[in-house]
């Protein structure tokens, strides 16, 4: 069972690979009974997640600005 | 001498050395000169000393320190050039040269030459093999981009991030042409690598719109080669237009066409992925059913060889009842069989009476016998019984003796007598009446 821990490490790509590879399993019947109920909670949480990744979505802009000292600050940046 | 001769001016060295210095530097105040560049050399003070040539003549040349550092590209011996600049004379040796303040890379034949060049070193050192490449991440959490912080490329990779995919975009502003350049974007690209994590983009994009070959030199610089190589952070490359290919596209991980390009490999498209992900979420619900329903058919199908519990129960049921049923009449007529066979049976009083006779008559013998030996049977015989008045028997004469009444019981009644004496041996007269 994957733990809430486990998808936070997990990329959107990987989530999105995992969760086709689930179904493909499911729509292949691949998978024992004991492991399909797991399975599909795994899918479910995953879609979530992916889901999640969608919503979240935010155009953000910053310009980075190097003083003459050489440090480092990000301001927004609005494009011309 | 002759007239002719006589009547020229006389100059002295200086004067003439003058005179020349001015005609020249006036006539060749400002030039263009077209020259292969041999003996260059970049003194401790920075200035750069060179001497350009074509087939037939040489031209000395000087490139202040200054002039130097806002060079679009680093000249090397062997390049074509063509410099713009004034002729100065150098009169205490007789010399002229020029004083170079621009320089630009002789026609693009000589400049692809020395693009391919550079390209062939690089690759000699391996720099543009693919075993180098990073993966561009499918789905960045933050995008670096070097670029001009003006003009169209930002504004078109913003735009094409902000329709696809909405994300956070870090631009590092670097000129993107002339005067160090190069030298700006390696270092973006090392102080974007140098970022810490929580800032560091996930991929960066290198872009500059289209220009000349000139104008896209900077990308074909050896510092912002190797930057790109060694940087952490997978690199796009977008620079020029699709036909134009800088070294930056070849070492970078992977080459955009155009900026807008370059923004496309950046970020997938998240109506596609949100339509993907609804799919594979119709997908998982219609198999894990069908998933599901399998398993309960196959299950069901099982089951139908196992017989059903009531039928089981039922046809147990009907066993026992029948059971029960023949039972009972069995039973009933294993009753009636045992009474029949009672009734049958008739016990007769013979044997009892029998006994009761047998045991009368025996009871009778008994009574015959004992009548037989008792007292009275004896008596009857003769025989008397003497005892005390205390109904003690007397069984011999000394007793008797003892005694001054006895008693003697008949068969017909008792006498008291008196004891007197003990009677001789021979005529004991014991009694006295």
């Amino acid at each position: 069972m994957m733990t809430d821990k486990e998808l936070e490490k997990i990329t959107f790509e990987e989530a999105l690979l995992q969760l086709e590879n689930i179904v493909r399993e499911l729509e292949a019947g691949r998978i024992k009974l004991d492991d399909a109920v797991s399975a599909y909670e795994k899918a479910v949480k995953l879609k979530a997640f992916c889901d999640d990744k969608l919503k979240s979505a935010q155009l953000k802009i910053e310009k980075i600005e190097v003083s003459p000292q050489g440090e480092i600050k990000t301001t927004d940046f609005v494009a011309e | 001498m002759t007239d002719e001769t006589a009547q020229l001016k006389e100059f002295t060295v200086s004067e003439i050395s003058f005179e020349i210095k001015r005609f020249v530097e006036t006539t060749f105040n400002r030039v263009r000169v077209k020259g292969e560049i041999f003996g260059g050399k970049v003194a401790d003070s920075g200035h750069y000393y060179l001497s350009l040539k074509d087939d037939n003549a040489t031209l000395s040349a000087v490139c202040w320190k200054g002039t130097m550092n806002r060079l679009p590209f680093k000249p090397e011996d062997g390049m074509e050039v063509i410099v713009s600049g004034k002729i100065t004379t150098f009169a205490g040796k007789s010399s002229y040269q020029i004083i170079i303040e621009s320089m630009e890379i002789a026609g693009t034949g000589a400049l692809l030459k020395l693009l391919e060049e550079r390209k062939q070193k690089f690759m000699a050192e391996g720099l543009f093999d693919q075993r180098h490449k990073k993966s561009v991440p499918f789905l960045p959490e933050k995008i670096g981009v070097i670029t001009s912080a003006s003009g169209a490329v930002i504004r078109d990779i913003i735009h094409r991030v902000r329709d696809r995919f909405p994300s956070h975009i870090l631009l590092w502003p670097t000129p993107v042409q002339g005067e160090g350049s190069a030298e700006k974007i390696a270092a973006a690209i090392e102080g974007f690598n140098a970022l810490p994590k929580s800032h560091k983009p996930d991929v960066l994009i290198v872009a500059r719109g289209g220009g000349s070959l000139e104008d896209l030199w900077a990308f074909n610089e050896e510092i912002v080669i190797r930057a790109v190589f060694a940087s952490q952070i997978p690199i796009i490359s977008a620079v020029g237009h699709e036909t134009d290919t800088m070294l930056i596209d070849y070492v970078s991980d992977l080459r955009a066409p155009t900026p807008t390009g370059a923004a496309e490999f950046a970020v997938p498209v998240k109506n596609e992925l949100a339509l993907q992900i609804s799919n594979l979420e119709n997908r998982l619900k219609n198999a894990s059913h069908r998933f599901f329903m399998e398993k309960k058919n196959y299950l069901e199908a099982l089951s139908r060889g196992i017989p059903n519990l009531s039928q089981i129960l039922f046809e147990a049921n009907q066993k026992l009842d029948d059971r029960i049923e023949r039972l009972k009449v069995s039973f009933k007529n294993y009753l009636n069989q045992k009474q029949n066979l009672i009734l049958q049976t008739k016990l007769s009083p013979y044997y009892i009476s029998n006994i009761f006779e047998k045991k009368k008559e025996n009871l009778s013998n008994l009574v015959i016998r004992l009548e037989n030996v008792s007292i009275d049977s004896v008596l009857n015989r003769g025989f008397a019984w003497v005892k005390t008045k205390n109904n003690k028997t007397i069984y011999n004469a000394e007793a008797a003796q003892k005694n001054q009444f006895l008693e003697i019981k008949f068969i017909d009644g008792e006498v008291k007598t008196k004891v007197v004496s003990k009677k001789d041996e021979a005529q004991g007269d014991l009694f006295n009446f």
